[in-house]
């Protein structure tokens, strides 16, 4: 039998008339695709090894590459797909799981598409965004459900001491991509665009970057169930602390990344020894039940003094509400949820794919649990997992989320085309690397730029929703569902998400 | 069951309309001749179908007694209700409203009105209820769980005249003329469709308060889901239900004045809260981090009062139209000044208060 | 003077600089053209250095103290008034290579097109932007006035 039968994905395609064999692809690509043969003063490619990322289609001067899917066919097949049948050829070949890198790829329902905003007609203005003001700050952390006031000479005052809040100038942050999953330079971008758009980024289990602790009022801090880099410094160096007990992509699993990755910058960062593989166990093995969250929760607000809102990170499972629910009532300032379309740098396929649930139910599921408790003023949900574009933020928020984490997004405006190879650690767009060479190709001013660029763009659209709602504020969105009609959906779709049908008023 | 869909009650209708509110701040009392005459002023601003009033003062022979004021559909419900009623309350006494034959009004429903006693009962105790805890209890169980019967007012010394008609027609009907108080407040409706239910018609009330409200509010999904978080009920389906829950969510059981109410429900920009001293900043932000929810975002101008006080506010960008006016004690509130101007030619003082800035009547007795 | 820095740490070593330089300065100034329809091959202004994965983009540095002025015989070298740019006059030079010898950077080459002359960054006189700067996919060379 043959060794190998698994087909390119891709086929690259060279217009020879444009080919100038000026072999900048060759010189570009990771994966040794392209290479010069002198002799004939020809470039050739083996598309067996091209993983889609496009970075020489993009540099190509003359236009002369074009990458496709490879137009191969198998008889046709319901049940024995293409990737079915590679996936059986590829572990026949190796043995082992197959990985992967970013979210969930298969088509389940994405309920942002069947969910339909609202606008003003007639009894009621819409409010023009260029003309008027349009406010999407957002405060995150524990909020007590009143306050108490007390009089003074310069006026009244609050009795009621308030936890500290984040402050985000729009509900969205970027969420944790670690130092070591991605490169420094990407988590430089990513930390001067916070910065520069009053919002926060998530160091994931990475560690604080000795250059990165100057943005540490727009950073949170990850504690993880490795503990990779943390100690005081870093607590107190972050505005906030996030526990991540898991991840959408990866519900249920650990994290590894590999010895070869763990450079002596990381190796510091991290504080493991260089080369060593870190590995993250799947549960904190000191927090097998509710109570033990509870006092990690709080060892972490002792060791900062109660100035740093604590959060924790679940990845959308099943039991959502209730953990949600348990979470807050054990202490945390905020509920990160990651729903099943979240990213990784690496996972098991099968895990990715079939693990956890999509946001969307998630936060609806939280948010109304949260409520029905009373308890929901008590901490601030920020939800994760696959979010596309503004209208999946703002529907997002109208459904029950504070704010909203974005990763997949921030990469792809850094460059990445999301091939989903980011475990390989030969990222083309010098994101997810630590090579040298390639690290150097993301430009973190241009990097930040961009992402800044996202925010604004985004926020922009949030706020001509917003207006076209005849709504100024975004808390007055802020879980209000009579603002989404839901469209071909299930009534217990409907019921879970907790809006009415398209086609029905008020 | 299959029954009829009807507006406000199953479904929310957004409506334009005109409101008036007229206080005399030392509690002397005058007749609901002048505030029919102001409402009729605004014609134009209502359709005929709806049209209501709020009146304080109004049985000062039974002021210590819950005065309830009651839509029935049917005897049944009429029945089921006074059943449940008797549970809780000892009844002093209990009459149909009085009303006069108009021809423009179709009346559809039975009017009645008890005075009521609270007993002591352990449920108070048990759950450490206030007496007005269980009087909004005994409302939300009514207006939800029993068919036909709609609780329209539910105060001591106050009671609320609504119904389906131009407001002129309405106070006729329920001859105003003979009830003497020392706070009005007047509504005249534009709904956007037909409305057959008296209920529908504002002003809303909960215990002594009462709303008049002309908007549509574009945040009622999360104020809505806000106040079920302190146990109301949006049974009805207006915005103005909303309205008065939050005033007394936050004047009631938070204790905060009508200015700091008036911060929360209209609150002021990020931009503004940013240029203020340092102690100021710090109220502005706590306020609105802690009570977002609590923002009404949309169109409104509203007249809202309890027994001691008569408060108009407009939204943070005033979407609506509200007038203000004093002449010695009285406080006049109004969508026109034209209203004021009809029954107050020349008053001390005639002004547009600004968004979000509230315009507070009290009783000085 | 607005001149060409470098920033090495962002150098991908794809070298677009030195094609999109050669094409700047072709005859036909078209990028299929210039690779296959002109002969002699034109040639790139500026050469990309580079060991391991360090690598940058090296062109004529327009120094304050150009040595290539002074060693010049003809004074075919010459510093434009205007932008303070070092050029070669070609219809002066007569190819005697001095400065090519004299260049600390190396940034001078022969130029192999036709006429023997120098050949030489010139900061692609004309353009706002020298094109190697404009189309730099990283932004790892720039055009900047730095005090």
């Amino acid at each position: 039998m043959a060794k190998k039968t698994v087909p390119s994905e891709f086929i690259i395609e060279r217009d020879d008339e444009k080919c100038i064999t000026c072999q900048v692809c060759c010189r570009m690509c990771s994966n040794d695709v392209h290479t010069y043969d002198p002799e004939l003063d020809e470039v050739n490619s083996d598309s067996t090894k091209c993983v889609g990322c496009h970075f020489c289609e993009m540099l190509c001067p003359t236009g002369a590459i074009t990458v496709k899917r490879n137009p191969s066919e198998f008889k046709i097949n319901a049940n024995w797909t293409a990737r079915v049948i590679n996936d059986i050829t590829k572990q026949a070949e190796t043995g082992g799981v197959l990985l992967t890198g970013m979210g969930c790829d298969r088509p389940y329902p994405i309920y942002w598409d069947h969910i339909l905003l609202n606008a003003s007609q007639v009894t009621n203005p819409s409010i023009d965004p260029l003309r008027e003001p349009m406010e999407l700050r957002t405060y995150l952390g524990r909020k007590p459900d009143r306050i108490e006031l007390e009089s003074s000479d310069d006026g009244p005052g609050i009795k009621t001491q308030l936890g500290t809040q984040l402050k985000l100038e729009t509900p969205i942050l970027f969420s944790a991509m670690s130092y070591g999953s991605i490169s420094l330079n990407a988590c430089i971008s990513l930390a001067r665009a916070a910065t520069e758009a009053g919002t926060l980024y998530n160091t994931g289990e990475g560690g604080l970057h000795r250059d990165l602790y100057k943005y540490g009022q727009n950073t949170i801090v990850q504690v993880a169930s490795g503990r990779f880099g943390v100690h005081k410094e870093y607590l107190e160096a972050g505005a906030a602390i996030e526990i991540k007990i898991g991840q959408g992509a990866k519900p249920g699993i650990g994290g590894h990344l590999p010895g070869e990755k763990v450079s002596e910058e990381i190796s510091q960062t991290r504080m493991i020894p260089e080369g060593t593989d870190a590995l993250s166990p799947a549960p904190h093995h000191d927090i097998y039940s509710i109570e033990d969250l509870r006092q990690l929760i709080f060892a972490l607000k002792e060791a900062t003094r109660y100035r740093k809102p604590v959060g924790v990170k679940i990845a959308a499972v099943h039991n959502v509400a209730p953990i949600a629910s348990g979470i807050v009532r054990a202490g945390a300032d905020f509920v990160a949820i990651d729903g099943i379309r979240g990213g990784t740098g690496a996972a098991p396929t099968v895990i990715r794919d079939n693990v956890g649930i999509p946001i969307e139910l998630a936060i609806a599921a939280v948010d109304s649990r949260l409520r029905e408790e009373g308890i929901r003023n008590q901490a601030s949900i920020i939800a994760g997992g696959g979010f596309r574009n503004s209208s999946d933020v703002i529907k997002a928020i109208a459904l029950g989320a504070d704010a909203v984490y974005i990763a997949t997004a921030a990469l792809v405006a850094m460059g990445c085309h999301v091939c989903q190879k980011c475990y390989t650690g030969k990222c083309n767009w010098g994101i997810a690397t630590q090579d040298p060479y390639l690290t150097k190709r993301l430009n973190p001013e241009i990097g930040t730029r961009r992402l800044v660029n996202l925010l604004r763009a985004w926020s922009l659209e949030i706020k001509e929703m917003l207006g076209g709602m005849g709504i100024n504020a975004i808390e007055s969105l802020r879980g209000n569902r009579e603002q989404l009609r839901g469209v071909g959906l299930t009534d217990t779709d409907l019921k879970l998400l907790g809006i009415k049908p398209a086609g029905e008023a008020w | 069951m299959s029954r009829e869909l009807v507006a406000d009650r199953d479904y929310r209708v957004p409506a334009g309309c005109g409101i008036v509110g007229v206080m005399n701040q030392k509690g002397e009392r005058f007749s609901g001749e002048a505030i029919t005459k102001s409402i009729a002023t605004m014609r134009e601003r209502t359709n005929g179908l709806g049209g209501g009033f709020a009146a304080y003062g109004i049985y000062p022979d039974f002021k210590e007694f819950w005065c309830f004021h009651l839509l029935y559909d049917t005897q049944q419900a009429k029945l089921d209700t006074e059943e449940w009623l008797k549970v809780y309350y000892r009844i002093e006494k209990e009459e149909p409203i009085p009303t006069a034959d108009v021809e423009a009004i179709e009346p559809r429903h039975h009017l009645w009105r008890y005075f009521l006693e609270l007993r002591n009962h352990t449920e108070k105790e048990e759950l450490k209820l206030t007496e007005e805890d269980l009087v909004i209890n005994t409302v939300m169980k009514v207006n939800r769980d029993i068919e036909g019967a709609f609780v329209v007012s539910s105060g001591k010394n106050m009671g609320i005249f609504k119904g389906v008609g131009y407001p002129k027609d309405i106070a006729r009907f329920y001859q105003l003329d003979r009830y003497e108080g020392y706070i009005w407040t007047a509504h005249g409706r534009f709904p956007t469709n037909t409305v057959g239910w008296w209920g529908g018609a504002h002003p809303f009330g909960i215990l002594d308060w009462s709303v008049v409200h002309n908007g549509e509010i574009s945040s009622y999904g999360i104020n809505k889901r806000y106040l079920q978080n302190f146990g109301y009920h949006c049974t009805l389906f207006t915005d103005t239900e909303v309205m008065a829950y939050l005033f007394d969510l936050l004047v009631r059981k938070h204790r905060l004045s009508f200015e700091v109410v008036a911060l929360i429900l209209a609150a002021p920009f990020w931009e503004e809260i940013e240029r203020l001293p340092d102690k100021e900043r710090q109220f502005y932000s706590t306020l609105r981090s802690v009570y977002g929810s609590a923002l009404v975002n949309g169109p409104f101008a509203v007249v809202v009062a309890n027994s001691r006080t008569l408060v108009g506010l407009n939204d943070r960008i005033k979407l609506r139209p509200l007038v203000a006016a004093v002449k010695d004690d009285f406080v006049y509130i109004a969508s026109e000044e034209s209203a004021i101007r009809e029954i107050c030619p020349s008053p001390d003082r005639v002004w547009a208060p600004k968004a979000g800035e509230p315009v507070v009547g009290r009783l000085s007795v | 003077m607005k001149r060409i820095y470098i920033r090495e740490e962002y150098c991908m070593g794809c070298r677009l600089c030195e094609i999109h330089c050669l094409v700047q300065h072709s005859k036909s100034r078209e990028i299929i053209k210039a690779y296959k329809g002109e002969y002699p091959k034109p040639q790139p202004r500026l050469i990309v250095e580079e060991k391991g994965y360090l690598s940058f983009a090296l062109q004529c540095r327009h120094c304050e103290d150009a040595p290539c002025l002074e060693a010049c015989i003809t004074g075919a070298m010459y510093r434009d008034r205007e932008t303070g740019a070092v050029l070669c006059d070609e219809d002066r030079c007569v190819g005697c290579w001095m400065c090519i010898m004299v260049c600390p950077f190396g940034v001078i080459s022969r130029n192999l097109e036709g006429k023997k002359v120098a050949s030489k960054c010139d900061l692609c006189m004309g353009e706002e932007t020298p094109v190697c700067v404009r189309n730099c996919p990283n932004e790892a060379i720039v055009y900047e006035e730095k005090t």
